[in-house]
């Protein structure tokens, strides 16, 4: 399959079906619309290729899973399709730290 | 496959002369002698502390005596700590050439660095006279790191790796999978592998370690790239770098310089005993490398999502790209693009082009890294309690 045929995959991967976010399959832009569970969804914020956005709507305190797993728990709820990363989820275990010196908490 | 047979049976991929500092002082002069020898088979390795450290000394007899290595110039300053006789000793049992030079013995850079081109030049016409012999892969050890780990690395490129374990393993290899401070989160899932319940105990405890470690230390094992590539705990980070393990029960705990016994999968717990003393307890990447190949290993499997470059001294080491845009950007690094993955190609496929790979590097085809003249190697201070009865059931 080339580059090219996967433009028709779909951006959004569920990597197991007990997860609670999916995962972008390739840089997706704003206002594109994609498929998340059979729906039609309007992507809120672009995203970029490896990051992850909520399943459904999440609670502060849920516990996120990815591959099944917990990766960790919301610090602030999130509405469907919205980013999660450093700024409303945090680990389970030891924080994380990015390049400006702000740390996952 | 072919290897270079050595005195304890083991064969080597490669046929490499190590020069070897024995402390910072006389790395100038090993790099020298490495640089001015001509030869890509001739690797600058070292230790550049001049206390004495008895893991750094078990790593280096382990290093010099790697299958991959077929003779060492040992090169010392004179007044460091470093037991160079021992060193020396250990490699000349193993039946290599080996050779001392003391630079303050030897009149300084200057005559140091004749007397050592003299001594590489002839352990070279040496090894070239040995003639490789059949080698199989159940005499093959294979270890895996990961490296600038993104979102796509824990989808792509480490199971990829995770297959490719199955399948040496199945042919009786020996694969070696790896920091514990990366594999927190997973221990629970790790201990249920194991091939008895002790040993899934050692698992949990040594992971519990690994946290506590890093726990004083302020940081986990998780860099800013790692999030800026969409991960965003060290968890998640753990259950991506979990997938190079594979599926195949774990035979074995073991630590840096410990050789598997036999073929199966072991996790190599790299995460000092004791207080933490010495730092963090792998400062880069290249440091699981070493510890990785002083365990054995003959070639090494490198996931990277972000994009390493790195390669090794005396063992090949092998490029899985993870993240199809990092390998557009950067393909002249990269051995395979398990970034395909994420654009419709199977897993298994991608599996089974690293297995054919680890066979055709082995059998002479150099790595990407390797073609490029990466010889990076770190070796710094460490302390290590001998593994425990549980941590090797069948031996």
């Amino acid at each position: 399959m080339s580059p090219n045929d996967s433009l028709r995959l779909p951006p959004l991967l569920l990597l197991h079906p007990d997860d609670n976010i999916v995962v972008a399959r390739r840089d997706i832009a704003a206002g594109e619309r994609v498929e998340l569970d059979g729906e039609s969804f309007l992507i809120p914020a672009t995203v970029e290729l490896g990051h992850k956005l909520a399943r459904r709507a999440l609670a502060a305190e849920t516990r996120v899973l990815k591959y099944g797993a917990p990766i960790g728990s919301m610090k602030a709820a999130v509405a469907r399709g919205e980013h999660v990363h450093l700024h409303n989820l945090r680990s389970d275990y030891i924080q994380s730290t990015s390049r400006d010196g702000n740390d996952g908490h | 496959m072919r290897g270079y047979l050595r005195k304890d049976g083991r064969k080597g991929i490669r046929n490499v002369v190590a020069v070897a500092y024995l402390v910072e002082c006389a790395h100038h002069v090993s790099r020298l002698i490495v640089q001015r020898s001509g030869s890509e088979d001739v690797h600058l390795i070292g230790f550049p502390g001049c206390y004495p450290n008895k893991y750094a000394l078990e790593m280096m007899k382990r290093l010099c005596t790697h299958p991959n290595v077929g003779a060492v110039l040992l090169v010392s300053l004179g007044c460091e700590s470093f037991n160079r006789e021992e060193l020396r000793r250990t490699i000349h049992a193993s039946g290599r050439p080996v050779d001392l030079l003391v630079i303050q013995q030897s009149g300084g850079t200057t005559r140091t660095l004749n007397a050592g081109l003299d001594v590489v030049r002839r352990m070279r016409a040496e090894l070239a006279k040995q003639a490789p012999v059949p080698m199989a892969l159940n005499e093959l050890i294979v270890g895996t790191v990961c490296g600038g780990s993104d979102g796509t690395s824990g989808i792509t490129a480490n199971p990829a790796v995770g297959r490719c374990f199955d399948w040496l393993i199945e042919n009786d290899a020996a694969c070696i999978f790896e920091e514990t401070g990366e594999l927190i989160g997973c221990e629970r899932i790790m201990a249920s592998r194991a091939i008895t319940p002790e040993l899934g105990r050692e698992i949990e405890v040594c992971v519990e370690k690994a946290a506590n470690y890093y726990r004083i230390m302020g940081y986990g094992s998780f860099a800013a790239g790692n999030s800026e590539g969409g991960l965003t705990t060290l968890e998640e980070k753990s259950m991506g770098a979990y997938s190079k393990s594979g599926s195949s029960p774990i035979s074995g705990l073991i630590k840096p310089g410990d050789i598997p016994p036999r073929s199966g999968l072991y996790l190599l717990d790299v995460v000092p005993d004791g207080e933490p003393r010495f730092g963090f307890p792998n400062i880069s990447d290249n440091a699981e490398i070493v510890e990785l190949i002083a365990c054995g290993s003959h070639l090494i499997l490198f996931t990277t999502g972000r994009g390493s470059v790195v390669g090794s001294a005396i063992s090949p080491v092998i490029k899985v790209c993870a993240n199809p845009d990092t390998f557009e950007r950067m393909s002249d690094d990269m051995d395979v693009n398990a970034g395909r993955i994420l654009q419709g190609a199977e897993l298994d496929e991608v599996g089974r082009e690293i297995f054919d790979l680890v066979q055709r590097v082995a059998a002479g085809e150099t790595s990407k890294s390797e073609a490029l003249g990466h010889q990076e190697f770190i070796l710094t201070y460490k302390q290590f309690e001998p593994i425990g009865p549980a941590c090797l059931p069948a031996a």
